[in-house]
């Protein structure tokens, strides 16, 4: 495929975070098209590393710039550099291969308390859940929230369920979760809201790791369900797509 | 090294943070009241970034192995060296085996302890600051408890020999220099004013909303922490509040919750989020804000970008300042 054909990015807003941050915003509404150019904007952001951004934060729809403490003059001229470097930035270049990330997963009973429940609201089997869940490869669209915490896209809509009414208090290490449309992975205990499918032993996050996080935005996902006998043993698959 | 004889309520390792990796998901964590762990360094001769104890409410009570020389911010303190009172906002020169107890932050929430060489944990992705949410860094990724023992790196910096000579030639258990500094933000008053600029989603909000939630007086609640505070206050019109697509949120950053309550976030809380983003405390505002207790009386004051521009200016000339006149004052010492 030819790179000439990729568009460049144009229609950017650019607006003022309080006096701590630039936002950048290119659509409205979650998707692979705008995770793309998310991605293009960061990758070339990255490469620029001006010296006046303390760090870059990609979201579903933008991208927020942290600016170091600078005078408001200052921030008005790296807003313009910043502009620049956007619209100039190209999708699919410099941005690394994808890698496909194979998470080994044990789908409910105490590993999913609520597969029953999602099954029960969705009108599915268990098994059904469980099969529409490991289906898709799922893109990360960006790792925030939690340390590793990756927000996912392309979860079946028909598995999308609005998030429990009354948030857990303790959600373990592992779990693999869905909250609205998004399906994600809980890498530290925490409190949370969305409905537990299946847990996981793969390390999302090790801060001595030369790579703490073991997914990044691009990356893809798939699961790979595991009877609980066969989880402590099963590793995480890592193949560059 | 330094022996932890008890760690009071909340007492951890930090720096000034660990930026640059929010896109991994990880928050800056480091001292909530950063001005105040800087201006301690520079008291003690260290570099802006080393390493020291951050405590809430209360302090910890500690036993320093060998002579160091140490300096106490933050929030006004009740402190002795042992037994004997001993002053905060300069440097302190003590000898092995002192016993220091901090006692409660009598203004303010936080305290900090610089110590002549820094805390010498081992850093994690470039900081020595304690992820208390995540469990890393800092000693063992946790708030400190009694018996630990923290490493401190060597003192190389040549300011407060003099202090240092006196102490050893006199039979004190401590020497304090004869002059201080003024505290970094004012923490006295019946009602802190925080300067907030306009958040990103500020337009998502109806503005009856928006009207009751600048014009009232806002109390901490004790549910608040590093991660956030959060506030009781005048009843909030009853409105959907529209959740956004998540993006990223900052320590600053003014949060609407869906029971119609604001949440200023801190600096360990996540590092995005989907509730709307109403404002953001300004810069020059945040260490002052991240010193409030719970039961302290809060009023938004909505600024301009110029009036964020005056307040940051003297705010920097007041650092400024305050560096120039320490390292005359050591140079002297």
């Amino acid at each position: 495929m030819s790179r000439s054909a990729a568009p460049s990015l144009s229609g950017w807003r650019i607006d003022t975070y309080g006096d701590a941050a630039i936002e950048l915003r290119c659509a409205e509404q979650i998707g692979d098209a705008s995770s793309a150019r998310v991605h293009a904007a960061l990758a070339a952001l990255r490469a620029a590393a001006l010296p006046e951004v303390d760090d870059l934060v990609p979201g579903y729809v933008g991208l927020t710039v942290l600016l170091r403490d600078l005078p408001r003059s200052e921030r008005e001229r790296v807003t313009a550099t910043v502009k620049q470097i956007v619209a100039a930035a190209v999708e699919g270049a410099d941005v690394a291969p994808h890698r496909c990330v194979v998470i080994p997963a044990c789908y409910g009973g105490s590993s999913g308390p609520d597969l029953a429940a999602v099954a029960e609201s969705t009108g599915l089997s268990e098994a059904e859940v469980v099969a529409r869940h490991v289906a898709p490869v799922y893109r990360v669209a960006f790792i925030g929230f939690l340390p590793g915490f990756p927000y996912l896209i392309g979860l079946d809509p028909t598995l999308a369920m609005a998030r429990r009414a009354t948030p857990r208090t303790r959600v373990p290490a592992g779990s693999v979760a869905i909250g609205g449309a998004q399906t994600g992975i809980y890498p530290v205990a925490s409190p949370g809201g969305w409905h537990l499918l299946a847990r996981t032993h793969a390390r999302l996050f090790d801060p001595d790791h030369a790579r703490p996080s073991l997914l990044g935005a691009g990356d893809r996902v798939r699961f790979r369900a595991v009877d609980a006998a066969a989880l402590a043993e099963s590793t995480v698959e890592i193949v560059d797509a | 090294m330094l022996e932890v004889i008890a760690p009071g309520p909340l007492t951890s390792v930090q720096d000034l943070g660990r930026p640059g990796h929010r896109a991994l998901g990880v928050p800056i964590a480091g001292a909530a009241d950063a001005d105040a762990l800087r201006v301690a360094n520079l008291l003690v001769g260290n570099s802006e970034h080393a390493a020291g104890l951050e405590f809430t409410l209360s302090g910890p009570v500690l036993r320093f192995s060998g002579p160091r020389v140490i300096a106490l911010t933050g929030g006004n303190l009740d402190a002795s060296i042992d037994g004997e009172p001993v002053p905060g906002w300069r440097p302190v020169a003590l000898a092995a085996g002192s016993e220091l107890r901090i006692g409660r932050v009598v203004l303010g929430a936080r305290g900090y302890l610089a110590i002549s060489g820094g805390i010498n944990v081992k850093p994690v992705m470039g900081s020595r600051s304690t992820d208390l949410r995540c469990g890393f860094g800092g000693l063992h990724g946790r708030a400190l408890r009694a018996g630990d023992h923290l490493p401190l790196g060597r003192s190389e910096s040549a300011s407060g020999r003099s202090l240092r000579r006196k102490r050893a030639t006199s039979q004190r258990r401590f020497v304090a220099a004869s002059w201080w500094v003024a505290a970094t933000g004012d923490l006295r008053g019946d009602v802190a004013w925080l300067h907030v600029l306009p958040g990103p989603d500020i337009a998502a909000l109806n503005p009856r909303v928006l009207r009751v939630l600048r014009s009232g007086t806002w109390i901490v609640s004790r549910d608040s922490d590093r991660m956030g505070l959060r506030f009781e206050g005048p009843e909030v019109p009853r409105v959907v509040v529209p959740e956004q697509i998540s993006a990223a949120v900052l320590p600053g950053t003014v949060q609407l919750t869906p029971d119609g309550r604001p949440i200023l976030l801190g600096v360990d809380a996540q590092t995005t989020g989907g509730y709307p983003r109403i404002a953001q405390v300004i810069r020059a505002d945040l260490g002052r804000a991240m010193q409030l207790k719970p039961g302290d009386r809060v009023r938004p004051v909505l600024v301009d970008e110029e009036a964020a521009e005056g307040l940051r200016r003297l705010r920097t000339c007041e650092l400024e300042r305050m560096r120039f006149a320490i390292a005359m004052r050591l140079a002297e010492d």
